[in-house]
C-alpha cells in the first residue's frame, strides 16, 4: 500500500476570496452582455438566452471531469492525498454543472421540443454521467479509510470521466432528438460571442469552486490527522 | 505506484474497454427515430407498431383545424414522404421546413397516427431576417392553417 503523507497542511483560507469575487462578478457581466447583445432567434425567439448557461455549463462540466481523470490517475500513481482531494473537489463542481446542464436543458426542451425529457442518446448519457458522479460522491462518504477511499473513488472517477467523450460524441454517433454541435456557419457570430464569454467566466467560477472545496476537504483531513496524532500520544 | 494501485488501474482499463465495446454494439440499436425511408422500407412490419418517425415537415403540407384541433402534415427525408395525423396544438416552434419527431403508429391506410409530436431543432441559430418577427410566425401559422 502506498503511504499517505502523515501531515497534510491545511491551506490558508482567504487568499482566493478576491479571485472568487472577481470571477462571479465577471460571470454576472458576461450573462448581462449576452442577454443584452443577442437578438432573439428566428425560430425560438428569446429562448436562445438559455444557451448562455446551458452550453457553457456543459463545457465546464467536461473540464471538471477531465480534472477528475487527471488527478485520479495522479493519486493512483503517486499516492499523494492532496491529489485525491482535488479530484473529489472537481467531481463536486462537475456534478453541480452537470445538474445545471440537465435542468436548463429540460427548461429549454419543453418549449422548443414540446417535451421536458426524452431518452435519446445525448440526454441519457448525460444523466448517466451525473449519476456516476453522484455515486462517486456517495462512495466517498461511505468509505472511512482515506487510502481505500482514494483508490476506489479514483477508479470510479476514471470510469466516469471516460463517459465524457461518449456524451460529447453521442449526437454524432447516434440519431438523437438533441441537435448536433453548431458550427461557426450554423450559428450567428453574436451568439458564439455570448457563449464563449460565459464559458470563460464560468471556468473561473469553476476554478474558485474547486479551490474552495479542496480547501475545506484539506482542512478536514488535516484536523483528522491532528486528532490521530493526538490519540497516539503525540508520537508525531 | 503500488501493486494494488496497478491492479485498480488494470481493472478500470478492462471495464472501460468492455464498456466501449458494449456501446459500440449498441451503436446500431440506439436510434431515437426512423426516417420515412426506413419506415416505408419496413413494409408490412412497419404497420401498427409503436415507433418514432423523424423528418422534415413538408412546406405547404400543414393543415390545421382550429375547431377540432386536427393537425395534418407530411414528413419527408427527401427520399420518402409519410402523411402524419395528430391531435392538439403542436409545440410553439412547429413550422413548415422544421424537423419533427412523432411518436405513434403507422397505419395500413398509409397515415401515421401520432400520439406525441416533438420538434427537432436544428443546430442553426440566427437572428431573424429584416421584417421577420419570430413571435408572430407561430400565430400566423396557427391561424392561417396551410402555410
Amino acid at each position: 500500500m502506498t503511504t499517505v503523507a502523515p501531515t497534510l497542511e491545511a491551506p490558508r483560507a482567504g487568499r482566493w476570496t478576491a479571485f472568487g469575487v472577481v470571477s462571479i462578478a465577471l460571470l454576472v457581466a458576461t450573462q448581462a452582455f449576452a442577454f443584452v447583445s443577442s437578438p432573439p432567434d428566428e425560430n425560438m425567439g428569446q429562448l436562445e438566452k438559455i444557451l448562455y448557461v446551458h452550453v457553457p455549463a456543459a463545457w465546464v462540466m467536461f473540464v471538471c471531469f477531465a480534472i477528475v481523470l487527471v488527478y485520479s490517475l495522479l493519486f493512483l500513481w503517486k499516492g499523494r492525498e492532496e491529489d485525491d482531494l482535488v479530484a473529489a473537489a472537481a467531481a463536486e463542481a462537475g456534478a453541480v454543472f452537470n445538474g445545471l446542464t440537465l435542468i436548463l436543458g429540460m427548461i429549454w426542451g419543453k418549449p422548443a421540443w414540446g417535451v421536458w425529457w426524452v431518452w435519446d442518446a445525448r440526454l441519457t448519457s448525460t444523466l448517466v454521467l451525473f449519476l456516476v458522479f453522484v455515486g462517486y460522491l456517495a462512495l466517498r462518504a461511505f468509505v472511512e479509510d482515506p487510502q481505500r477511499r482514494g483508490q476506489w473513488s479514483a477508479a470510479v472517477g476514471i470510469l466516469g470521466a471516460l463517459n465524457v467523450p461518449i456524451v460529447w460524441m453521442s449526437v454524432t454517433w447516434w440519431r438523437t432528438l438533441h441537435q448536433m454541435p453548431s458550427s461557426m456557419q450554423s450559428m450567428a457570430k453574436i451568439y458564439w460571442l455570448g457563449m464563449f464569454a460565459n464559458f470563460g467566466a464560468m471556468l473561473l467560477v469553476m476554478a474558485y469552486f474547486i479551490r474552495r472545496r479542496y480547501e475545506a476537504a484539506a482542512v478536514a483531513r488535516a484536523a483528522e490527522h491532528a486528532a490521530q496524532a493526538a490519540a497516539l500520544g503525540g508520537l508525531d | 505506484m503500488s501493486k494494488r494501485n496497478w491492479a485498480i488501474l488494470v481493472a478500470v482499463i478492462l471495464v472501460a474497454t468492455f464498456g466501449w465495446l458494449l456501446y459500440g454494439g449498441l451503436n446500431k440499436n440506439v436510434v431515437f427515430f426512423l426516417t420515412p425511408k426506413e419506415l416505408v422500407a419496413k413494409g408490412a412490419n412497419g404497420y401498427d407498431v409503436p415507433v418514432r418517425l423523424g423528418g422534415m415537415v413538408v412546406p405547404g403540407s400543414v393543415q390545421w383545424n382550429e375547431k377540432t384541433l386536427d393537425l395534418r402534415f407530411r414528413v419527408t427525408d427527401d427520399s420518402d414522404t409519410v402523411a402524419v395525423h395528430s391531435t392538439g396544438a403542436p409545440p410553439q416552434m412547429f413550422q413548415p421546413g422544421m424537423g419533427v419527431v412523432v411518436e405513434g403508429k403507422y397505419e395500413r391506410a398509409g397515415v401515421f397516427q401520432a400520439t406525441n409530436l416533438m420538434v427537432k431543432h436544428s443546430n442553426e441559430y440566427h437572428p431573424p431576417r429584416p421584417g421577420e418577427k419570430p413571435e408572430e410566425m407561430y400565430k400566423t401559422l396557427m391561424k392561417g392553417g396551410a402555410s
